[in-house]
């Protein structure tokens, strides 16, 4: 049976309810990403001279994530860090885990790791204990080795070659005791870092392949224009060019250098004739426009309890508009076509999917296409890669038996990637006397966060090709992990709430998945309307929050937070906000605190100190951890200062850097300490995506201390400042 | 054919006149340390040092640099400012990374003893999306004070 209980039953039953419930005698199951790959030696695999090589499904983006896993793979093994080989995503080596996104990496694929390693380790400690006739028990293992009681001690490589690996792990793993650990919950230096600065080959930008040829593509100046004319004569005599791919209104052309290829591309961009329609609704209104559209309700909650009397009640309305990937190096893969099998270099975030997608695209079975995954510049959630692999693909397989190098230009990675959806958010609450919130009600507007290709009709190459695949309708992420409402369910304990999602299915713009998705505007709404009702109840913002939370976490990082900046000892000068969450109410809880200036003349602000309390569960890499935050901090104020993506009725012309800035060094915070509550032997929780929706609340936060002006649509941009101050 | 001077050795490069310092780099000397980010002066992905100086390799045409000396971070080896990036682990995906090192020699080289306001003006044309500026802007530091040669 399953045994559903309603917050209402529980409520109302008080507190001493004791419940029983019986259920089916359940298999325990597997940790991580052992679910879908059990076998060890899937994750796992030692050499007869002891080499051992750890496999992950998932990808290094720059987060710090190969390093984190070897940590994991070298404590449980015993076996140092520099003597394990690590293979990230790739269709042919690894295990599928899908996408390396959603701040998932450590709990699906660094939980399996953990595992599987512990287990290898019992399974070479049980042969050893056969080998020398004692008791496993009595055994230890340190550097590749395992030692018995009397001094003899036998390599892993040996007593691997007599094991079979290929078993499925247990659900239970003979995992070390956590105060022993001596890797993992100690910083370590990230292993790709001294390649990044001496020039190694480190990205998928780097490949230089035999016979190797380069492609740019001339792209659609609009969504849907379609190619009316263009004209081969200018580039005919360039030097270097090889050949010119056309498919419809998909044009792209090839060079034997780099600089060749881009010529050309200009050349033929400039002689192209396009018909464009006015697709795009006007910008001025595009927060009206979207609410107007039809919707899908989601419920996401309904909370009924007893409460006080609501005295005051607040209303307010949150917005973002559209945000962008903006990745500093535009995106790149490299494709070949040999025998019928493309093989394909790519900084994907999901290399199976992104291989069923090109096999569609292609026509081709998807054991005929190859995925590696290579880094490349940091993407933050689903921006170019996959497309730019799509150009790779297409373009060699006119080219056969040549690497093809496809890098965008930086209007085609601004213009083209698929934006964060633009998002409102209407929120009502009330207070009763006593300063508690006893109703709140909550409705968000957003299209899907979720637009990664798995078939060809996502690919951005289908709207341009003539024979086009069908295009699957968005569909929204569920909850408990939500898209557009991610992070909407309040993690305060509320009597009474009502949350719905107002689903969007039409997109007047490309969008998909950007980091922390629907999170980054649900908690600047929440944590902005928390300090209001704060306000309103005359309560220390801080405090209000505590009051309103059980999870005994989230109260250990708040004031964490609170202590470290000095909250308790009030204002002084600048202005000062607070701010909260648990990243989807189910990863890492972060608490920020900062100061920023206002500078009355022309609205800009100014951030001073930034303090920030994590809790990732059992750290891995604690100044990974830290990195992450840092950064997550800095992209989050520069969308919540700068960021949005401007378009006319035909095109996007946020085009470059100077119509889409974002933060630079002079505008960076004074400081950022990151504090970790360390939490032994706990789950790993996700971290990549904690700051993001903190920082922007908090921002606002203080610029209400700051100026007396409460600013509820994103971007918080200094004539939106200056306007609202009134000067 | 043009002769180029890169990082005190001289190569005779086939490659048109006009063809950005960034790409000869790339794809003629195999050099991966500077990066295309956007060809256009706004990021700073691409510096290196010509003569001493912080230039957007995407921008300069090779024609301009006979006679010059030009400097990526692969001729630096792993001096102090390399070596500050790693103590101060600054990098998240690093693809900055290398024009940042390059930036930060050039303004080192000519003010060994930046106040913080100069580190950020100076580094204000390079652009990070990863956030990784405080760690960046802490290995500037850490590297003015222990002293950088040219
Ligand atoms: S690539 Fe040269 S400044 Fe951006
Ligand atoms: S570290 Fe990724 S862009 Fe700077």
């Amino acid at each position: 049976m399953t045994a559903v209980l309603s917050r209402r039953t529980l409520l109302a039953a008080g507190g001493g309810l004791v419940v029983a419930f019986s259920l089916h005698a359940q298999e325990p199951k597997r940790p991580g990403s052992l679910k879908e790959t059990p076998s060890l030696d899937a994750w796992i695999r030692v050499a007869p001279d002891g080499r051992v090589t750890v496999f992950t499904g998932k990808a290094e983006l720059g987060q710090g994530l190969t390093t984190a896993l070897l940590q994991i793979a070298a404590e449980q093994l015993d076996v140092a860090p520099n003597r394990i080989e690590l293979i990230t995503a790739d269709t042919m080596r690894t295990p599928n885990e899908g996408f390396t996104a959603g701040s998932h990496s450590m709990q699906d694929s660094g939980t399996a790791i953990l595992n599987a390693a512990a287990q290898v380790r019992g399974l070479l400690c049980d042969a050893a204990a056969a080998e020398f006739g004692v008791a496993a028990d009595t055994l230890t293992t340190a550097d590749g080795l395992v030692h018995a009681a009397d001094g003899r001690a036998i390599g892993y490589g040996e007593l691997a070659a007599k094991l079979n690996l290929h078993v499925d792990a247990t659900a239970n793993s003979p995992l070390k005791d956590p105060a022993a650990y001596r890797l993992m919950g100690t910083p370590m230096q990230r292993i790709d870092i001294p390649a990044k600065l001496t020039g190694g080959a480190s990205y998928v930008q780097d490949l230089r392949l035999p016979g190797m040829l380069h492609a740019r593509v001339v792209r659609q100046p609009s969504y849907g224009a379609t190619l009316l004319d263009f004209d081969t004569g200018p580039i005919e005599h360039m030097p270097g060019v090889v050949k010119v791919v056309r498919d419809g209104s998909y044009l792209a052309v090839v060079a034997t250098k780099e600089w060749q290829a881009i010529k050309a591309m200009r050349a033929l961009a400039a002689a192209a004739k396009w018909q464009e329609t006015a697709s795009l609704p006007d910008e001025a209104t595009i927060l009206d426009t979207l609410q107007a559209l039809p919707v899908k309700d989601i419920p996401v909650l309904t909370w009924q309890a007893q409460a006080g009397a609501p005295v005051k009640r607040l209303k307010a309305r949150y917005s973002r508009p559209y945000l962008m990937h903006g990745a500093i190096g535009p995106s790149c893969s490299v494709a070949q076509f040999v025998d019928g099998t493309m093989t394909v270099w790519t900084h994907t975030q999901g290399v199976f999917p992104l291989r069923a997608a090109l096999a569609s695209l292609l026509r081709l079975p998807p054991d005929k296409v190859h995925c590696i995954h290579t880094q490349g510049s940091g993407c933050y959630g689903h921006n170019g890669a996959d497309d730019v692999a799509g150009d790779a693909v297409l373009i060699a397989r006119a080219v056969p038996g040549h690497p093809i190098r496809v890098q965008w230009m930086r209007e085609d990675e601004h213009t083209n990637e698929p934006y964060g959806s633009a998002m409102i958010a209407e929120v009502e609450g009330a207070i009763d006397a006593d300063g508690r919130i006893v109703d709140w009600d909550y409705a968000v507007w957003s299209n899907t966060h979720n637009r990664r290709p798995n078939i060809g009709g996502l690919m951005l190459q289908n709207a341009a090709l003539s024979d086009k695949l069908p295009v699957p309708p968005p569909a929204p992420i569920p909850m408990p992990e939500g898209g557009g409402d991610r992070n909407s369910n309040p993690i305060y304990a509320l009597p009474n709430a009502r949350v719905v999602y107002h689903f969007i299915p039409q997109m007047p713009v490309r969008i998909s998945a950007l980091r922390s998705l629907g999170a980054y505007l649900n908690v600047f709404a929440i944590e902005s309307f928390m300090d209001e009702l704060a306000e309103a109840a005359r309560a220390d913002p801080v405090e209000f929050r505590l009051r309103h939370l059980q999870d005994e976490r989230a109260k250990a990082v708040i004031s964490l937070a609170a202590e470290k900046f000095g909250w308790s000892a009030g204002k002084r000068g600048d202005g000062r906000g607070f701010a909260f969450a648990r990243y989807k109410n189910l990863a890492a809880y972060c608490a920020i605190a900062l100061t920023l200036g206002v500078d009355h003349e022309t609205g800009q602000i100014r951030l001073g100190r930034v303090v920030a309390a994590v809790d990732s569960g059992q750290p891995v890499n604690p100044d990974g951890i830290r990195l992450q935050i840092e950064g997550a901090i800095i992209q989050s104020a520069s969308w919540t200062l700068y960021e949005q993506v401007h378009f006319d009725r035909k095109r996007i012309t946020s085009f470059d850097w100077s119509r889409y800035p974002i933060l630079r060094f002079p505008a960076a915070p004074d400081s950022i300490d990151v504090y970790i509550v360390p939490r032994p032997g706990l789950p790993f929780l996700g971290t990549g995506e904690a700051g993001q929706g903190p920082t922007s609340a908090a921002i606002a936060n203080a610029l209400k201390d700051a100026a007396g002006v409460r600013l509820r649509q994103i971007p918080l941009s200094a004539p939106a400042v200056k306007t609202a101050i009134g000067v | 054919m043009i002769r180029l001077n890169v990082n005190g050795h001289d190569h005779d490069v086939d490659a048109e006149p006009d063809t950005p310092l960034l790409y000869v780099l790339r794809d003629d000397l195999a050099l991966n340390g500077a990066k295309f980010g956007c060809g256009l002066g706004q990021c700073g992905a691409c510096t290196v040092m010509v003569d001493g100086r912080a230039v957007f390799s995407c921008l300069t045409p090779i024609a301009l640099l006979p006679g010059r000396n030009v400097r990526t971070i692969e001729g630096l080896g792993m001096n102090a400012v390399q070596q500050a990036f790693v103590e101060e682990q600054a990098a998240q995906c690093g693809y900055c990374i290398a024009g940042m090192v390059m930036r930060a020699q050039a303004l080192l080289e000519h003010n060994p003893n930046p106040s913080e306001q100069e580190i950020r003006d100076q580094m204000a044309v390079n652009l990070c999306r990863c956030g990784t500026h405080m760690r960046i802007l802490a290995a500037v530091r850490r590297a003015a004070g222990r002293g950088v040669k040219s």
